[in-house]
Formats: structure tokens, sequence, C-alpha cells
């Protein structure tokens, strides 16, 4: 198939860029839409250009290394499918398909698509962990989990971190990633003693980075590739008000814990 | 050189209990004076840099990923392994130590396979203690699957994404020491070198990915934990990024390589599709709980799946195995699934796979017990190849998965050059000449939370070596001499793209020194890859410059050391003149065949020893002693 690409092209240090237009003359419909990529960086090298930076390296879709925005959609326009699975059978002959880097204040572009996503490390800094000591831990069957708390906890902690999220929200909030790693820890007995500190200092931290606010608009939900649910964000949300009122501590964790 | 492998001495119940209480400490107070370098921030880097973090150590982590959450450890579906014997079917440390000797066909060192079975318990207490959301029964209690290798199931698992929650909690435990600042963490960088200083490694070369500056980092020693080189094959399941530059580079600095030609080629992935291929895709061994191995037993037979009647199938697996059937270890299913393909009994279009077929299980569970199971490795399948597995069987083909060789290591982890530690896929020395499935997750994390911080102490203790200035001498050299590899890759400015090469040595290794090895074959390699480097140096295009953000020039520098590594694997295979785990020489097999070691002659690791750039490097050989688990063939039938 024939395709017309225009690719957003940011010299690395640069802090403008612009579009630029490549034909595709013979794309094949079983590629995967990375490997059409390959084959136009290889040619592009050949003729002396400058071939186009893009992250990725699992190409399975769960390391989290890749992202675009392809046609106006994080990761395109297959639901539920990172940009490295997503191949060219979804598309036809003619297309036009316009490629973009996330686009957030909170992480800048460093070259043409690869953008700096260091601040969701920043807010896993923040509380995004079980305060455990290696070796310190008692028998892993010695506190059972019911296990549609278990699912719950594994739903959440799906996320890959990608940045697809942020990417899509017209506020560009990380209110999806934050909510599924307070979610994740939050939905197990292990999580419970740091449940309430935790929320307040990832929330805080993202606040700092430059991420916007939620309006539940909704989007992040519909260009997440792991079909993170919004529900995490209302959950989130709760334990929040828990946390800023200050109750949480005493109805959660009487135990005391890092509060 | 010497290799002394410092294993303890006493009952093999007993060597690592002793060896921790006989290991000197380190007084509280003085370990924050101790720099370490961890390079890498997989499993095994990650859980390493944590755990030392935690203990007072100053800790640098490096990384090339933006983040450390993005290893490739991610990627591992399946499971981790454990001798808890929470389903009571009767198994034990002894039982996992037993499965691990035998299944590396004789080829690892004893007293670390009982170690690592004898931590494996520690390990699934301290995922779960971190959040690690492992899949339970209805009770509330961790369930278990079974895997290649093995008759019980000591499997725990997280769907088809247990690597990612394991690393996402030694990644969380790493963020922790982040931010308590006891680990200073280095994204985006890329290890380029060891700097020895004195005989012993005292810190790393780093190039700055994004603004391509070259610096020293110095420290009291350095541990590796870089994965493994299955890219050298450059179509394999390993992430694009993986590579050989660390360990090779450590290599030429005096670090010994250990049986760099054990690689294992994974039963079950997707065939290749078309000459464009950049990777090929895992599906889960675990999948071979539930799915059922056939072709048609008529070489050329072109009907679709559904037509061939039962009668005319054939589940070879189950046919030459019936003990272990579908559920034979990956290098025994591999070679067999070669031997059907290479027979014209392949399927797909290509004639290039096997199928894995859900019909019976999907019959007698139900598909949603089957989509609960597998049911993002059945979506995975679907968006690659465009087929709805619940309909029609699954296509698949081995592919280079894992390399068990490794950098060659003693008891204490530490590599022959003395200071420089090499942990998890990156070392050699737990799975023998073939891994078995779900215990690669339990290496990483058994090296880096359990066995790593308390090993190091000895080493720092005895050796009394203050820290050095990132200006010494041989920092300086280490430095202009990466400054210089990089100028001379972006100086070539040939025709050729870097993946153009990748290519063409991945073929010739593949077609050389694959599932099935020859002498003659092997020769040919060794022939073939010098013509390859020398077209490399001389007719390679690199784009761009070494001060900016430079994808191709990393490749570069990863596909030159690849072409150099490739030699020594093939000089290896040749060396190692007998059949054993997934190292099949064609030379040596059973009638029926089946490997055939010679414990004669190969009962032994085979360390390499780089003597200069164009000199034959030096074998040096640590002998192999079974005192527990007797020499014998392995047999799944």
């Amino acid at each position: 198939m024939r395709l017309t690409l225009h690719v957003w092209r940011q010299a690395s240090g640069s802090p403008s860029g612009r579009f630029e237009r490549y034909d595709m003359p013979d794309a094949d419909e079983h590629m995967s839409f990375l490997e059409m990529l390959d084959v136009l960086n290889n040619r592009l090298i050949e003729q002396g250009k400058d071939p186009i930076a893009f992250e990725h390296d699992c190409r399975e879709g769960i390391c989290g290394s890749c992202g675009m925005v392809i046609n106006g959609r994080p990761h395109g326009p297959v639901q539920r499918v990172t940009a490295c699975q997503l191949h060219m059978r979804s598309f036809k002959d003619g297309d036009d398909i316009w490629l973009e880097p996330w686009r957030a204040r909170a992480f800048p572009v460093l070259k043409d698509l690869v953008v700096d996503r260091s601040a969701f490390d920043r807010i896993i800094q923040a509380g995004g962990y079980i305060s455990i000591r290696t070796g310190a831990a008692p028998d892993a069957n010695a506190v059972p989990i019911p296990k549609r708390d278990a699912d719950s906890a594994m739903d959440a902690a799906a996320c890959i971190g990608c940045g697809a999220c942020v990417a899509a929200c017209p506020n560009g909030s990380a209110m999806l990633f934050t909510a599924a790693k307070i979610s994740h820890l939050g939905l197990l007995p292990q999580g419970q003693p740091e449940r309430f500190s935790r929320v307040l200092d990832m929330v805080g931290t993202m606040d700092e980075e430059g991420f916007g606010s939620c309006t539940n608009h909704g989007s992040c939900e519909a260009a997440c590739p792991k079909g993170i649910s919004l529900d995490f964000i209302a959950r989130l949300n709760r334990d929040l008000i828990r946390a800023t009122l200050g109750k949480g501590m005493e109805v959660e964790a009487p135990a005391g814990g890092a509060g | 050189m010497e290799l002394r492998s410092r294993v303890p001495d006493g009952p093999i119940e007993q060597k690592w209990d002793k060896h921790r209480f006989d290991l000197k400490l380190v007084n509280p107070a003085n370990k924050r004076k101790y720099e370490i370098i961890v390079v890498g921030s997989g499993l095994a880097g990650a859980a390493a840099a944590a755990t030392l973090g935690e203990l007072g150590y100053k800790v640098k982590c490096f990384t090339y990923h933006d983040s450390p959450r993005r290893a490739h450890s991610i990627a591992a579906q399946g499971g981790i392994n454990a001798a808890k014997n929470y389903q009571n079917d009767g198994d034990s440390i002894y039982r996992l130590f037993y499965d691990t000797v035998k299944g590396g066909d004789f080829r690892a060192r004893e007293a670390n396979v009982y170690r690592l079975a004898q931590v494996s318990l520690n390990i699934i207490d301290q995922c779960v203690a971190q959040g690690v959301p492992f899949a339970r029964e209805y009770g509330g209690l961790l369930a278990n699957r079974s895997f290649g290798g093995a008759q019980v199931s000591r499997t725990f698992y997280a769907r088809g994404q247990t690597g990612q929650q394991l690393l996402l909690g030694a990644y969380s435990a790493l963020e922790r020491q982040i931010a308590a600042g006891t680990v200073t963490m280095y994204p985006r960088s890329e290890m380029l070198d060891v700097i020895v200083v004195d005989g012993h490694a005292r810190g790393i070369v780093v190039r700055d990915m994004v603004t391509g500056k070259i610096s020293s980092h110095m420290a009291n020693a350095v541990a590796l934990g870089t994965g493994g080189y299955s890219n050298v094959f450059f179509l394999s399941t390993n992430a694009k990024a993986c590579n050989v530059t660390a360990t090779w580079r450590a290599y030429r600095r005096g670090a010994a390589f250990a049986n760099p030609c054990f690689t294992q080629i994974h039963p079950t992935c997707i065939p290749q599709a078309g000459d464009y291929q950049s990777k090929l895709t895992l599906m889960s061994e675990s999948l071979r709980n539930d799915g059922r191995i056939w072709v048609p037993q008529q070489p050329g037979d072109t009907r679709a799946a559904k037509d061939i009647p039962d009668a005319e199938r054939d589940y070879y697996l189950e046919r030459i195995y019936p003990s272990f059937g579908n559920l034979s270890p990956r290098d025994v299913s591999s070679r067999r699934a070669k031997e059907m393909v290479d027979n014209g009994q392949g399927v797909g279009v290509e004639k290039n796979g096997v199928y894995l077929d859900f019909q019976d299980a999907i019959q007698r569970l139900g598909q949603h017990v089957i989509a609960e199971r597998y049911g993002n490795l059945f979506d995975m399948y679907q968006q690659i190849t465009g087929e709805n597995p619940y309909q029609v069987p699954m296509r698949i083909y081995p592919a280079p998965h894992y390399t068990m060789g490794g950098l060659w290591v003693d008891y204490n982890l530490m590599s022959t050059l003395p200071g420089l530690f090499v942990i998890g896929e990156a070392n050699f020395s737990d799975h023998g000449a073939n891994r078995l499935g779900a215990s690669a997750l339990m290496q990483g994390l058994a090296d880096g939370y359990f066995v790593l911080p308390y090993t190091i102490g000895e080493y720092l203790t005895s050796n009394k070596a203050g820290s050095v200035a990132a200006d010494v001498p041989e920092a300086k050299a280490a430095e202009a001499q990466a400054a210089e590899t990089t100028q001379r890759l972006l100086g070539v400015n040939g025709k050729r793209t870097v993946d153009v090469f990748h290519r063409e040595l991945g073929r010739v290794m593949w077609n050389e020194c694959g599932m099935a090895r020859n002498a003659t074959g092997l020769k040919r390699a060794l022939a073939e890859i010098p013509r390859i480097r020398e077209e490399f140096w001389t007719d390679v295009r690199v784009p761009g410059s070494g001060l900016e953000l430079n994808q191709e020039l990393e490749k570069a520098g990863r596909v030159a050391d690849f072409l150099e590594f490739a030699e020594l694997m093939c000089l290896d295979a040749l060396g190692r003149d007998e059949s054993c785990g997934g190292h099949f020489r064609e030379e040596h097999q059973t009638p029926d065949g089946e490997a055939k070691r010679d414990d004669e002659q190969f009962a032994h690791v085979a360390a390499w020893a780089y003597q200069g750039p164009n000199a034959t490097p030096a074998l040096h050989k640590e002998p192999l002693a079974f005192e527990y688990v007797h020499l014998a063939t392995r047999s799944y039938k």
C-alpha cells in the first residue's frame, strides 16, 4: 500500500520543530507500524538524511517505551493496542498518516517523537511503593487475599507507564497513571499502612511536575493500551478526600504506619 | 588465569548458611563510605541496587532506558519458580535443585543451583510483601501452574505478565531508595567500558545518550546486571536494545566469558512473517499446559487445521515423550519442532511452524477459563497474525530467547576481574546448558536481593582500596578510547545501514550456530564473521553526530560488539564437541535424535580469556563435579 507520512521533526536540543512529509510507496499489511518506520529510516539513512527518532524496545506492548500520536490518537487507531503492536492492516492504501510526539507540559520533547517521561518516575518515588526491607517479609501465604481484590489490584498494576493517558488528556493530567499505582497498592492488605500518606505525596508530586488537573474527561481510559479503568481515578479521589480530611489514618490504619 | 570457584566445603544443604556466616561483615557506619556501581535495572540490577542502598551503601545505578522500569525483564510472561510446595505435590528445595541440574543437562555448578533453590522461598515472600499481585485461588492463597521440565506445580504467576509485576516490584523498591538518597539513578546512560585500576574494576565509562557526553564514574566495586546476548541472532524474542556490549567490554578488560555457545531457543514463538521482520514474539510456555502441539502426519499437507482428522495428526511430543508430553523441556521441544518443519510437515503459508491447539482444552474447560488463563496472550497473537486462536490453532516455531552463557563468576558472583560482579542473565552460573521455564526470574531476583548484597561485603572488606578519583590515567584512557570508537563509527560514512549488517550476522549465526550445529557449519561461520566485520568497518553508514541523541550510533556500537562476540560463540560451539542441553552438535546424537553428552571430556565450564585484538582467546576449564545429582542421561520419556 502507498502511504504519505507527515512526521514531527525536532532536532536534539531544539525548542521547536515542524512536520515533514515522507512517501512510503510500498508498505506491507503484515508489517508492524514500527517495522514500517524501520524501513523508512533505513531508506533515509541511505539517502544521507537523519532518521526519525522514536522510542521502542520490547515491541510486545509491555515495556511502555513506544508511544506516539498517530492521526491524533495516542498509539493510533486500534483500541487497547500500543504503537508497537499496531499492524499496517489497520490502514489502507492512499492513507495520510500524521505522527507526533506526546504533547504535554510535563513531557518535554528530546528529539522528533522522543519525549522525557522521567516525571513518572518522580511520582513513583513520592510513594508508589510498599516500604518493605529485603528479607523482612513474612511467609507469602501468611495473609490470604480475596481473589477479587488480587484481581482488581492486578487490573490496576497492568499499567505500562507509557504516558498515553497524559497525551490524550486535554489538561495533560497524569491522574490515570497515578490512580493505577495508588489503587494497585491500596487494594492489597500490604499497602494499607501507607495508603493515605501515599495518595497525598503522589498527588502532590504530580501537581509539582506540571501535570494538569483531572476534569473527568475520560480520554485517558479510551487511549490506554491496557484498558486501565477510570474507576481507579474515583478510588484515588475517595482516598484523597479521606487523607486530606485527616481521617484516613485513624480509620484505616489503627496499628500506625507511615501515615 | 585461575578459576577459583570458592564453593564452600560441607554438605550441600549447609554450604550457603555456613558461607554467610564466614563472610566478613561491613560495619554499618562504614557502608556509606563504599560506593557501588550497578549497571542495568532489570530484575537483578534493580533488586541489587535497591537492597544495597537499603543496607547503607552509596549506590549508582545506570540504565540505557529512559526509566529503570523498561528493562527487558518486564517482558517475561509465564512465571517464577519457587520450592514452596504449597500444592502439596511433593516439591522441595532438593527437588527444585535436582530438576534444575538435570534440566541444565549437567553443565551447571551444583552448589550455586542448590543456593538458588533455597532462596527461591524468600523471593516469593519478598514479592508478595512488596505488593506483587500474584494469581490467587478463591480461598485467597497463592495459585501455581506447571512449567516445562517439572512434574510439580511450583510456578507462581501474575496472568501472562509475571515479569512485568516482578520488575515493577523491584523498580518500586529501587525508586524508594532513590527518594531516600541512597541510590543515584542515571537513566539514558550507556556503559561503554570498565575502568581497571591496579587489576581491580574501579569504575565505568558512560555515554549520556541525550547529550552524547562521555564521562567516568568511579566506585569500590562494579556489578553488571546487563542481560543476555540473544540479539546476536538479530531475530530473537529479546527487546531491540538488548546487547552484549557491557559484558563484552568487561571481557576485553579481563573478565572471562563462560560457555558463550549455551543459548536457549524457545519453542513457542510466532513464526517469521516477512523480510522486514524486526523481532520475534514469544508466546508463553505456560500455553503448553493446555495447548497440544501437532503437525500433519503427511508432509506437504495443505488442508486447513480443522479439516485434518485426529488420526492424520502427529502429536509428536505426546508420542515421543509420553511422561512429559507437551511439557517437555525447551531444548527438546524446540529441536523436535525443527525436525518436523525440516521434514516438510510445517504449517502455515510459509510452512515454517507447528500447531499449538487449544480445541480440546476449550471443550473441556470452556472458553472463559482459557481466556482467564491466557487472554492477553491470545489477544497479542491475534493482533500480530490476524488469526483468532480461539478458533484456529496457533502457529508457533522456536526462536532465540535466553542465553545461559555469560561472564564467569565464582560462588560470590565475582568475575575473574576482581571487583567486577555479574548478576542475572549476564552471568553463566545456574542454568547449565539449558534453562528451565520460570527459572530466569528466580535467578535474577535471587542474585539481586539475596546473594550479591551479602557476598559483595566480603570483597569490600578484604580489599581496602580507597576511593579512586575520576581523573586517574586509566579512566582518562578508557574515556578517550570510547570517544575514539564513537568517532570511528561516525567516520566510516559508507553505504549500508547498521541493520543490514546485523541481519547478515544474524542469518549466519542462526544457520550455523542456532538450534543445531556441526563442525563444518561452525568453521564456515568463523570464516564469514570476520568478513562481515571488516565490511562493517569499511561500509557502514552512521548518520548524525556523537553529541546528540543518536539512536543509529547506539545501535552501531552494539552491533560492532556483536560482530566480535559472535566469533567467540562459534569458537566455543566448535570446541564443545558434544551435545548437551541447548547445544546440539549434529555429530553427537543417539539413534533416536537425543543429545549425547560426553562427560569424560566435557563436564566442565569453558571460560575464555581475552588475549588481545587479533589473538585467539585462551580457554580455561572449571571441572564440574556432580556429587548429589548423579550424571545420567536426561530422559523425559
